[in-house]
């Protein structure tokens, strides 16, 4: 058997097991999708059927979109996770480059007590989190997610930036300091675009948890004004009847706008901006 | 362009300290090169000029102005880096013109500027390339760019060709050489290579475990080495050090054989090393000044370098290119009384 014959058995391999996986993991999604276009009965007689012309239906998406709340809820869930996004960001990167760039005391120690984080879950501070909310008044803001989600990101961001900012060549950072930059120029124009890879990934990794949460609105923020996408469909879930169509639509489009997100950043992480910087 | 001066400088990293009072005078348009093994205090006496470490004491001038504690930018100098240091993210026009960013000079004249630094450095045709775009020679072309657009008064250039290969070097030291010649501005060129030192400067300062070995102009480290250290420094194969003992004014070779060297000063003890260079000893029977058996052979050419095994070690000689002896053939070795150097052996200075 050829070496060339072997490698593309190798490679056939390699593809199957990850179509394969690929399947698995888009399943849910597809199925979520394509329920979402049938009707109620449709949905319970045959589950993996696709919407024909006699099951298809956009009842679903018609109650969703009818009910008014929903473009506020999608709104709401938009803003608390763009300025999470951009808070965490922004704060962790400029901790991290710190941590990178300065010697000071008490260095490593800082960088460890801002890690910690990583391993503690936000969540079991939730009644200390909502006590603080209600003596600031910030219960029903949007501002009490963004806070909380902040915080609960800023760990990971800090780590992963802060490894990304210590390969930034030192001599880079000099250069810019002898062309007059200060440090504030050095951190935004020099060392940002930089790290813009891990910053994709840092804003990835948050985004989907973000988007996706059911804990803190229901707790912090349940009011109908700040009602976020996650607990607004939470409207068609029952205790003794689930408008399934609906669920399924409001899921459906709830998909849309991380995707978006989603493609915007990972461009970002694909590009190897820094090749040829310094060898 | 201005003078710069450097006043018993010292560094300290927490208790260690790196440089023990270095104190140097370059006039203005002088191309003045350190070098020395790493870890010398090269690289820290030069970010000590940029202001990139604080000095820990010391004084350091920039055309006659104290420059302490001035930050970097408002030292009037400019750096090229080992590593070249371009914006990755930023073509190469814009690499340069950032050097002129904070210059209050009109934009017509800036764009003229730049147009001339890249007439010299011959690379109008890259100015909308990106760096990744670019070879090794022309990205540091281009950090060199960015250093002359600013016109500044001291260049600093810190290991600027040890990342480009042989042949790049040599090419890039002659465009620095001619460039410094064009220019005329003061040039601090720190290298670990002694070629390019000896090749590029006009004074060469030698430097060992933060202290200045020697200050000199090529020819002076060259053929009067002020001690053993620079000896063995400068010059390539290294001169060999032959151990003697002073016997009233005649010095003894190990192995028997005296030679008569006027010496400037006695040394402190009997025991003495007796320096020459590999193309100062040549096959001489005549007047030999050591002998031994050839070991290895190099031939380089127009000469060959011969490994002799003496009473005093293995020393490297010369021989000619079209008739050298073979392995294993006894050679003897002589040098004129010119050519050899005398350095105290326990001190390490040199004596004559």
């Amino acid at each position: 058997m050829s070496i060339a014959r072997q490698n593309r058995l190798n490679t056939y391999a390699a593809h199957g097991v990850l179509i394969l996986y690929t399947l698995i993991a888009l399943f849910p999604v597809f199925v979520i999708i394509i329920n979402s276009f049938k009707t109620r009965r449709a949905i319970f007689r045959e589950p993996l059927a696709m919407p024909n012309s006699e099951t298809f239906s956009l009842i679903g998406y018609e109650t969703v979109l009818n009910q008014g709340d929903f473009f506020l809820y999608f709104q709401n869930s938009m803003i608390v996770t763009v300025a999470s996004l951009f808070f965490i960001l922004l704060f962790g990167a400029m901790a991290a480059f710190a941590l990178a760039e300065y010697r000071f005391k008490g260095n490593l120690m800082m960088g460890l007590y801002l890690a910690l984080g990583i391993m503690i879950p936000i969540r079991i501070g939730t009644v200390a989190i909502l006590e603080l909310m209600v003596q600031t008044g910030l219960v029903n803001t949007l501002w009490a997610l963004i806070l909380v989600y902040t915080a609960q990101g800023l760990p990971l961001a800090v780590f992963i930036l802060s490894e990304f900012m210590r390969q930034v060549s030192d001599d880079l950072k000099n250069a810019g300091r002898i062309d007059g930059l200060s440090e504030y120029r050095i951190f935004f124009r020099l060392v940002l675009p930089l790290v813009r890879p891990a910053m994709a990934t840092v804003a990835v990794f948050n985004m989907i948890p973000i988007w996706n949460d059911l804990w803190f609105p229901l707790i912090l923020a349940p009011a109908e004004e700040v009602k976020t996408l996650t607990l607004g469909s939470q409207v068609f879930i029952g205790q003794f009847v689930t408008d399934w169509n609906a669920v399924l639509s409001a899921l459906s489009l709830a998909i849309l706008p991380v995707m978006a997100l989603y493609v915007i950043f990972s461009r970002q992480l694909i590009r190897g901006i820094t090749s040829g910087a310094v060898k | 362009m201005a003078n710069l001066a450097l006043r018993s400088l010292t560094k300290s990293y927490g208790s260690t300290e790196v440089l023990h009072g270095i104190s140097l005078d370059v006039s203005d348009g002088e191309f003045v090169v350190f070098v020395g093994p790493s870890g010398c205090g090269k690289s820290t006496t030069l970010r000590l000029i940029a202001g990139l470490e604080e000095t820990t004491s010391g004084i350091i001038e920039i055309g006659d102005r104290e420059v302490n504690n001035l930050e970097p930018k408002e030292r009037d100098i400019a750096m090229v880096f080992q590593n070249y240091a371009i914006y990755p993210h930023m073509s190469v026009k814009k690499n340069i013109a950032f050097g002129l960013r904070s210059s209050k000079m009109p934009k017509a004249d800036k764009e003229k500027r730049i147009q001339e630094v890249a007439g010299i450095l011959d690379m109008t045709e890259l100015l909308d390339r990106k760096p990744s775009q670019l070879s090794g020679g022309q990205r540091q072309r281009v950090a060199i760019g960015r250093a002359m657009v600013r016109d500044p008064a001291v260049f600093l250039f810190d290991e600027p060709l040890s990342n480009l290969d042989a042949q790049l070097r040599t090419q890039m030291r002659l465009e620095i050489k001619r460039l410094h010649q064009r220019v005329g501005s003061t040039i601090i060129f720190v290298t670990h290579d002694q070629v390019e030192a000896m090749t590029m400067a006009d004074r060469i300062v030698i430097m060992k475990d933060g202290h200045i070995q020697q200050v000199g102009t090529p020819s002076e480290v060259y053929h009067k080495p002020a001690n053993t250290f620079v000896a063995r420094f400068i010059g390539a194969p290294s001169m060999n050090l032959l151990p003697a003992s002073m016997s009233g004014e005649m010095i003894c070779l190990t192995g028997g054989r005296q030679v008569e060297v006027t010496l400037k000063e006695l040394p402190s003890g009997k025991d003495v090393l007796v320096g020459v260079r590999p193309d100062d000893l040549l096959p001489d029977d005549v007047n030999p000044v050591i002998s031994g058996k050839v070991t290895v052979l190099e031939p380089l050419g127009p000469e060959t370098l011969i490994y002799v095994e003496t009473a005093s070690g293995e020393i490297i000689a010369e021989a000619d290119g079209r008739s050298p002896p073979r392995v294993g053939d006894t050679v003897n070795l002589g040098a004129g009384p010119e050519h050899l150097h005398v350095f105290d052996a326990k001190t390490g200075e040199a004596l004559t």
